[in-house]
């Protein structure tokens, strides 16, 4: 399509950009190996354990809820242009109420279930 | 497409990466002093004259530092992990409008592209640029860019809901995703009227989604130093920034353009063009100074009031939102 023309030359310049500022640059930096200086950052200690390990289950939980209400809003856009443009603007309305009516019932299930509550 | 055609594109990309480079710098500057003047200080005042030069001078300094790779980390994705933030920011910029059509000989108009998926076109590159702040975050291996690589995703992606559900009431109103459309439908009113719900909505999630005071969670310093570019350095380090600042010119400039009318505004007959730009820059310039006083003003809230502030507020009143913008417009027609 032309007229993703332009997005596409975006992005190249954007590649080109980041890429050949990090590469241009190599050849100004110094480059002193030291075993201190690879270090990660831990208030000036040395890190203890290793990073990845467990974490807390919300993030995760955030994630599940993401998904599902992310999908019922990539449903609604298709509703939303037709709704605007179209004549039968009940029948779409009360579609668009059963909806989210259904997902309704699920937010207040999780609501209930304490998934949006970030403390135990 | 003949070759004017090519080349009119090609210029409008190459102005567009020019200001989304050059930008970042001022507005940095901007709100360097700023943020100076409101905590009683002076603020850059040496570099240049009275300061001007100072964030270029920055700039010049991170290229010619020392880009550390801590031990550890994984390489290939600590390197790439900035280029997929500056990506989808600088892509963003094709579809917003910042102007009318003007005639130069033929028809142009004062955007890239006017693409007919346009505002999804919005959505779908903020999501991206979470990849960006999870993948530095990911692999530096180190414990404060990963839990600040795990807020930033839990909260861009919670915010990125309401900022969808606030866009969909637009949509209800204008009838199409195209951004040049949605302007041309305010020109009898502008949307900040009818939808002020959805106006507040936008701007609460377009200040989350930037990681902007006061939900700079994700870099929250006194916490977790910076969050997920604390192991960045040198030129890596500066795209995290040019990032950010173009993140926040482009926010504005989209609220801009959804809620106020983007170009609209009084103009001189034949001066349509020019006077459009003007207007679309004067509004930005509002929302981008709205950032910058919000920063100096407000503190930094709890991750919990975050979260719930999101799930358990701003979601039903989105939602709420958009079934009333659909039932009044059923009633007016």
């Amino acid at each position: 399509m032309p007229s993703w023309i332009a997005v596409v030359i975006l992005i190249a310049l954007a590649l080109l950009f980041t890429i050949g500022s990090f590469v241009g640059t190599m050849a100004l930096k110094p480059r002193r190996k030291d075993p201190v200086k690879g270090e990660a950052y831990e208030s000036g200690m040395p890190p203890i354990g290793d990073t990845r390990g467990r974490h807390n289950v919300r993030f995760y939980i955030v994630a599940m809820l993401f998904l599902i209400f992310d999908v019922e809003l990539a449903f609604l856009y298709p509703w939303v242009v037709l709704y605007s443009n179209l004549d039968e603007q009940l029948f779409l309305f009360i579609e668009a109420l059963v909806f989210i009516g259904i997902l309704g019932v699920g937010y207040v299930y999780a609501w209930r279930k304490g998934a949006l509550d970030w403390k135990n | 497409m003949d070759g004017w055609e090519w080349l009119i594109v090609a210029i409008k990309c190459v102005v567009i990466l020019l200001i989304f480079l050059g930008a970042p710098l001022i507005l940095v500057l901007v709100e360097r002093w700023t943020l100076g003047r409101l905590q009683s200080r002076i603020g850059p005042n040496r570099v240049g004259w009275s300061g001007t030069l100072q964030t270029a001078a920055d700039g010049l300094k991170l290229g010619i530092k020392e880009d550390l790779i801590p031990r550890g980390a994984d390489k290939l994705v600590f390197w790439f992990g900035p280029v997929f933030l500056v990506v989808p920011a600088l892509a963003a910029w094709a579809i917003v409008p910042v102007g009318p059509k003007v005639g130069l000989g033929r028809d142009i108009g004062l955007w890239a592209v006017d693409l007919n998926v346009g505002i999804l076109f919005f959505l779908a590159m903020g999501s991206l640029g979470v990849y960006g702040v999870v993948m530095s975050g990911w692999s530096s291996n180190s414990k404060y860019a990963h839990f600040g690589a795990l807020r930033a995703s839990a909260q861009v992606i919670s915010y990125e809901l309401i900022m969808g559900l606030a866009v969909l009431a637009v949509i209800l109103y204008a009838g199409s995703l195209s951004l040049i459309d949605i302007v041309e439908q305010q020109r009898g009113l502008w949307f900040i009227v009818p939808q002020f719900v959805g106006f507040l909505l936008f701007v609460i999630a377009g200040v989350a989604e930037t990681n902007r005071v006061p939900f700079d969670l994700p870099e929250a310093e006194s916490e977790i130093v910076a969050g997920f570019h604390v192991e960045y350095s040198g030129m890596r380090f500066a795209m995290f920034f040019i990032a950010e600042y173009a993140n926040i010119i482009l926010i504005s400039a989209i609220i801009t353009t959804l809620y106020l009318g983007g170009w609209l505004g009084w103009t001189i007959p034949g001066m349509e063009g020019l006077t459009g730009i003007v207007w679309f820059a004067l509004k930005t310039v509002a929302f981008i100074a709205m950032f910058l006083l919000l920063r100096a003003a407000l503190p930094r809230l709890r991750y919990d009031q975050l979260m719930s502030f999101c799930w358990k507020f701003l979601m039903p009143i989105g939602i709420i939102n958009v079934l009333l913008a659909a039932g009044l417009r059923m009633a007016w027609s």
